[in-house]
């Protein structure tokens, strides 16, 4: 295969010297094992592209009006024989192709952890992962580091060989997470969470961004991401949490409002449960957490109770706006109370990390601890009909 | 007045609605407001108007119908250019530093824009325009099967085109991409009338897509003429008939999801929201599920052009019929089995993104066999370079690269590191440009003579030729290199210098394909000119093969004077062959429906309406509503819809041709 | 086509018909309005996956237990039923050309599929007087588009059915009348054939979930 990959680079590599190719040059073995996919796949179909284009040529040159010499056949329109080999040639490439699309999706499915580091070396269980977790703010990327409880605004750093687990969400709108260095991309939604698992082989600083245009401020909405060594990794992490500042939830409440081309920030300290509250979006006090919702959702709702607990919204990201037509905006009331926030033992309940090989897995929904059946609003105003 | 009486009047448009402040846009205005009065003072001057509306407007006549559809292709072509000119002058600009000349509120409705207005109002009506003209006269019918709904089908396209004409100059249009992924386009992140434009241009237009499959679905399958059945009908009208399948399968989806999003901007429901149970996920699938369809609705027909061009210029059968129509309708039922495939990032697991991959790739089977059955009815041909030909070649050559990067895309992994980057944007163009527009040139020049009587000028055809060409290669294969450096798309100002020399090729690109437009425009005017030496007075200039060559250029308004009877598939070819007499006598009244201006009315009320609820003027969507209502129901009420044409004029009509066709002995 | 394509008595072929009749009027009629009762089913077929996707999320509010009136359901179920029965003997007098008869069936459908649309008016004003608004929740958004979708139909049908039982006063059962009345009569069932979906997808289980 390195063989392959070789010679279907010589080419390219020759022509495009000087560019940074990162697609075809990645520096983690995530992002690399989806280029060499890139260039099979490409090598694969070019087995029957090439003689197409080729034949095309050919016909129209030979079979020009002017070339008496060529055979004319006006009325020849079939051969079993070319049918089937015309039929059956495309197949066999997508067969394989096939094969290769249910292997490589399987095994570099951004929900897997990791089994090797890079093509050499297997992963050493005995190292944990890098664990970050990544919000997607208008516009600029928030990235919480729950083990060194530091959190940086458009800066991310991880050591090298050293996987990492990202989870990733949004604040406000769908944008993707995208290293190109790294790994292949993944969305960032709001109140949803993706998840990617890489590993970054090179020490180096490499360019991250979103992929997904979301809104005025898209074009300035990256960050760099660089590869350390372990020492160097450590000094980032030192000097993060010398930064000193902390990042709890009014402090969030601030940084999302939207903004551009915002510069590298860092907190020494984070709010342990943020990343939990901005994912079940409910950083505003009072406001009923996704997973508590959908607890109650799933046993069935709140019944008449559930008519009344909806508030008037005073809090939004751009302006207090409802629909023309639409009564005010509200949100749904938690029931908690702003000092104890419910659910605080979640934090550290994390989904089933790794995942049996070849099996991928679906898209999850936030986790969620269901909720003790009590339903007051302790400090809230009411509705004002009710 | 008071500003309650100004808001209940004029909704939230007001002065500061105009977008005065962009003297991008101003000037734009002004061009197109003295090109329009100039337009309009001359058709006052020569008093066309009422020979406009008697013989266009309010005509049922299907080739007329597709003759309006190309022109308001064409015309829209020019604006959706003008789109991509500025963003490829905005990104070869926008380099160190420099914020190029685009502020983001306006470089985000410019590629929103040109999104929209290329899929909806230039593809679209090109591809629906050829089809309206030519199936008729493909399956020897008089016209269409509800010519009324045809006119009416054609107006309401219009009808969007003109919101979205509008939202240049009065307001704005979406800041959200061609596709609208809710949150952005909710209200919350997209207060402004832009996303509203969008929903009601592409809502208007959307019935008129609907009504118009629906309209030839019935046309193909009821009015053949005998001796056709539907293993002899040529190529173009079967992918016509899977086009429109297509269209009525995939178009309500459109219509749903668009109201659903509506739904959530007007009143504030939750579907797609963020909060209280929305998912803007399903937002994703719904509109992808009609937009991957939308791809092959585009494509087939084109596909169509090119099995017609390639068996007439190459004086020969086309190979393999039957595996072309199944090829077609395997297409067809496939297209709705890989919607996925345009969001494989968004999280799904691995066993649903390889089950899309793959059904995806098993589409480019059928697709490779249609173009070995291109390539085997070229062999032992005598191909004849005329420009219908020269876009063909040019198109097998371009769409294999399309379609390999397209496969390429197609797995998962590969996909995650090149979506959305502008590698991807290579290919769809790479397959839109190099299979729809390519195909629909070779369509017009390849039918040109037949709806006009005279050939379009091949030196100015071939000058648009090569520039679009290699306009299109120097514009797009740029972008797949900057995609495999992890360029992502949509990006208005870049960092990194050692980018802008592509950008500078690609500008360069988009600069040629300019040139190749203008002398498409050329190409229409010296044909005018010279119409008397190109005149096609056989009614087959290009020794063609099916039935639309049997009859006359421009064919009479009742197509056939005798209903044909076929044997073949190439059913003109088989009566050249076999010593076909046209007939010169015995002529009847034919039975033709009238025009009605009904269709143009509730058009415009539907565009009043839409205006209407975009700017929040609610009188004004509700009287045009009710007027809508009041002309539907008042236009049953008219149960005499057809008239006969005398005897003497079908005489007058075809002596008049017999002296033609003996003159050009 | 079974038009006869054989060749003449000396042999040649023939290419084209010497002596044809038009298509009769409406000939392509009720093909083409069945392909638009398809278009049509892809609409609710999209809103009832809608509402299969968003029919749990309560947001925390209520859930269809707490909302639906089963009983009212019901009854209003039969008056749609009945008014298709009603429908069945207006198509019925119209072959037998028995115009007041038919004008009187009609008539009986238009009262059904009124009093449909008034108890689902009073249903859904019941329910926003409560708090349950289509804003409320995902869940609830769905269903007043689904459910609203398909009143808006009925409501659609009325008009036509108005309409078309003042054309058959002016101009009698002729034959474009009969093919109009057909074409409701289409109309009409699909709407109680979605009615069924409705019903059952939404209200039974929906109570039951």
């Amino acid at each position: 295969m390195s063989r392959l990959k070789i010679l279907a680079l010589l080419p390219l590599a020759a022509a495009l010297s000087g560019c940074d190719y990162v697609v075809l040059a990645p520096a983690g073995d995530i992002a690399a094992q989806q280029r060499d996919l890139v260039i099979i796949s490409t090598v694969l179909m070019l087995l029957i592209v090439v003689p197409v284009m080729a034949l095309t040529v050919l016909f129209a040159w030979r079979y020009r009006q002017s070339n008496t010499a060529a055979r004319y056949e006006p009325e020849w329109d079939h051969s079993t024989k070319l049918e089937l080999v015309i039929w059956s040639a495309p197949l066999l490439i997508i067969v394989c192709l096939g094969a290769l699309t249910w292997m490589g999706t399987h095994l570099l499915d951004p929900y897997r952890t990791l089994g090797r580091i890079h093509a050499e070396r297997a992963v050493d269980q005995s190292k944990a992962p890098l664990e970050v977790d990544v919000v997607a703010l208008d516009w600029k990327w928030l990235f919480i580091y729950p083990d060194y409880g530091i959190a940086t605004v458009n800066e991310l750093a991880a050591p090298v060989d050293r996987p990492i687990n990202f989870r990733i969400t949004a604040s406000s709108v769908m944008n993707s997470f995208y290293i190109p260095a790294l790994a292949g991309q993944i969305y960032a939604m709001p109140g949803m969470e993706t998840k990617l698992h890489a590993v970054v082989n090179h020490a180096g600083t490499y360019k991250g961004f979103s992929a997904n245009y979301s809104g005025a401020g898209f074009s300035g909405m990256h960050f760099n991401f660089q590869g350390l060594d372990d020492k160097g990794f450590d000094a980032w992490i030192a000097s993060a949490k010398s930064a000193g500042g902390s990042l709890g939830r009014s402090e969030y409440l601030q940084l999302e409002k939207p903004s551009q081309n915002e510069p590298v920030r860092r907190w020494g300290t984070v709010d342990a449960d943020l990343y939990r509250l901005i994912l079940n979006m409910c950083v505003e006090t009072g406001k009923m957490c996704q997973s508590e919702m959908m607890a109650i959702d799933a046993k069935g709702g709140n019944g008449h109770e559930g008519l009344n607990n909806t508030l008037p919204l005073t809090y939004d990201k751009y302006a207090r706006r409802g629909t023309v037509l639409g009564p005010e905006p509200t949100f749904v009331a938690g029931a908690c109370t702003p000092d104890a926030p419910q659910g605080q033992t979640t934090a550290s309940i994390k989904a089933p990390a790794d995942i049996a090989p070849l099996t991928g897995a679906g898209l999850k929904r936030p986790t969620f601890t269901p909720l003790k059946s009590s339903s007051f609003f302790l400090g809230l105003r009411p509705k004002s009909d009710s | 007045m008071s500003p309650e009486l100004l808001k209940l009047i004029f909704g939230r448009l007001g002065f500061e609605s105009l977008p005065l402040h962009e003297p991008i846009v101003v000037g734009t205005f002004v061009v197109v407001a003295l090109g329009g009065a100039a337009l309009l003072g001359g058709l006052t001057y020569f008093r066309l108007w009422g020979y406009l509306w008697r013989e266009w407007f309010t005509t049922v006549d299907h080739k007329r119908i597709g003759i309006m559809y190309m022109i308001l292709g064409i015309v829209m072509l020019l604006r959706g250019f003008a789109d991509a000119l500025m963003m490829r002058g905005q990104q070869m600009l926008a380099f160190g530093g420099s914020e190029g000349y685009l502020n983001a509120h306006h470089y985000d409705q410019v590629f929103t824009a040109h999104g929209v207005i290329m899929i909806f109002f230039v593809a679209m009506p090109l591809v629906t325009g050829l089809m309206n003209y030519v199936v008729p006269l493909q399956i020897g019918a008089r016209d269409v099967s509800f010519p009324f709904l045809n006119n009416f089908s054609f107006w309401m396209t219009v009808g969007g085109a003109v919101l979205v004409m509008a939202s240049l100059f009065i307001g704005e249009f979406a800041r959200t991409g061609w596709l609208a992924y809710p949150p952005l386009s909710n209200i919350g992140y997209s207060p402004d009338v832009g996303v509203d434009y969008y929903i009601w241009a592409l809502q208007v237009a959307g019935v008129g897509t609907t009504l118009s499959g629906i309209n030839l679905i019935c046309t193909i399958v009821k009015l053949r003429c005998p001796g056709m059945t539907m293993m002899k009908m040529p190529v173009f009208t079967w992918t016509s008939l899977c086009t429109n399948v297509l269209i009525v399968a995939s178009f309500p989806v459109l219509t749903v999801v668009l109201a659903l999003l509506s739904l959530d901007r007007y009143v504030g429901t939750n579907f797609f929201t963020n909060d209280f149970g929305g998912s803007p996920m399903m937002y994703v699938n719904l509109i992808w599920i009609w937009g991957h369809p939308e791809v092959y609705i585009l494509v087939l027909p084109a596909f169509g052009i090119f099995s017609e061009v390639t068996s007439t210029f190459s004086g020969k059968r086309l190979f393999g019929y039957t595996s072309m129509v199944y090829a077609t309708v395997v297409i067809t039922i496939l297209s709705y089995l890989v919607w996925l495939h345009h969001f494989f990032t968004m999280g799904s697991g691995a066993s649903v993104n390889s089950f899309f991959g793959i059904t995806t790739m098993i589409i480019s089977i059928p697709t490779g066999a249609k173009m070995f059955n291109w390539l085997f009815t070229m062999y032992r041909g005598r191909i004849r370079y005329e420009l219908p030909m020269m876009w063909t070649i040019a198109f097998m050559l371009t769409f294999v690269i399309g379609g390999m990067t397209g496969v390429l895309l197609a797995v998962p992994p590969a996909d995650f590191v090149l979506h959305n980057s502008l590698f991807l944007i290579a290919h769809f163009h790479n397959v839109i440009i190099g299979g729809v527009v390519f195909g629909a040139f070779a369509g017009i020049n390849y039918w040109f003579p037949k709806a006009f009587g005279f050939k379009l000028d091949p030196f100015w055809g071939k000058m648009s030729f090569w520039f679009w060409v290699t306009g299109f290669y120097l514009a797009f294969m740029p972008l797949y290199v900057l995609g495999l450096m992890g360029v992502t798309r949509r990006l208005r100002v870049f960092d990194d210098p050692s980018l802008q020399i592509w950008f500078v090729i690609a500008a360069i690109g988009a600069v040629f394909v300019f040139i190749g437009i203008l002398s498409m425009l050329m190409q229409f005017a010296v044909s005018l000119l010279k119409r008397e030496q190109l005149k096609d007075v056989t009614g087959d200039p290009w020794d063609a093969r099916t039935l639309e060559w049997a009859t006359s250029s421009p064919p009479p308004d009742y197509n056939f004077a005798f209903t044909p009877v076929v044997h073949d598939n190439d059913a003109w070819w088989d009566m050249k062959k076999r010593g076909y007499q046209r007939p010169l006598t015995g002529f009847k009244p034919i039975h033709m429906p009238s025009s009605t201006g009904t269709g143009v009315i509730l058009a415009g009320l539907a565009t009043a309406m839409g205006f209407g609820l975009i700017w929040y003027i609610w009188w004004l969507a509700a009287v045009s509503f009710i007027a809508m209502l009041a002309v539907g129901i008042g236009h049953t009420f008219n149960y005499h819809r057809d008239f006969d044409i005398p005897a003497e004029d079908v005489i007058r009509t075809e002596d008049a041709r017999t002296k033609l066709l003996a003159g050009a002995k | 086509m079974t038009i006869a394509v054989n060749p003449t008595q000396t042999g040649e072929p023939v290419f084209y018909l010497a002596d044809e009749h038009p298509h009769p009027e409406g000939y392509s009629t009720s093909l083409g309005f069945w392909i638009y009762l398809m278009s049509d089913c892809l609409i609710f077929a999209i809103l009832f996956a809608t509402f299969g996707v968003l029919g749990g999320n309560y947001a925390a509010g209520p859930a269809p237990k707490d909302l639906f009136d089963l009983n009212l359901v019901a009854v209003n179920t039969s008056m749609l039923l009945l008014s298709s029965i009603t429908y069945g003997f207006a198509m019925l007098t119209m072959q037998q050309n028995k115009i007041a008869q038919t004008q009187m069936w009609l008539a009986i459908t238009g009262l059904f599929g009124a009093a449909f649309i008034g108890i689902e008016l009073t249903e859904f004003a019941h329910m926003i007087h409560e708090g349950a608004t289509p804003q409320r929740s995902a869940f609830l958004s769905a269903f007043f588009t689904l459910v609203g979708t398909h009143g808006l139909h009925v409501s659609c049908g009325l008009i036509w059915l108005v309409t078309l039982m003042v054309q058959v006063q002016k101009f009698g059962l002729i034959e474009a009348n009969r093919r109009r009345l057909m074409c409701l009569s289409m109309f009409w069932h699909f709407l109680d054939v979605v009615w069924i979906g409705v019903f059952t997808f939404v209200y039974l289980l929906g109570v039951l979930r």
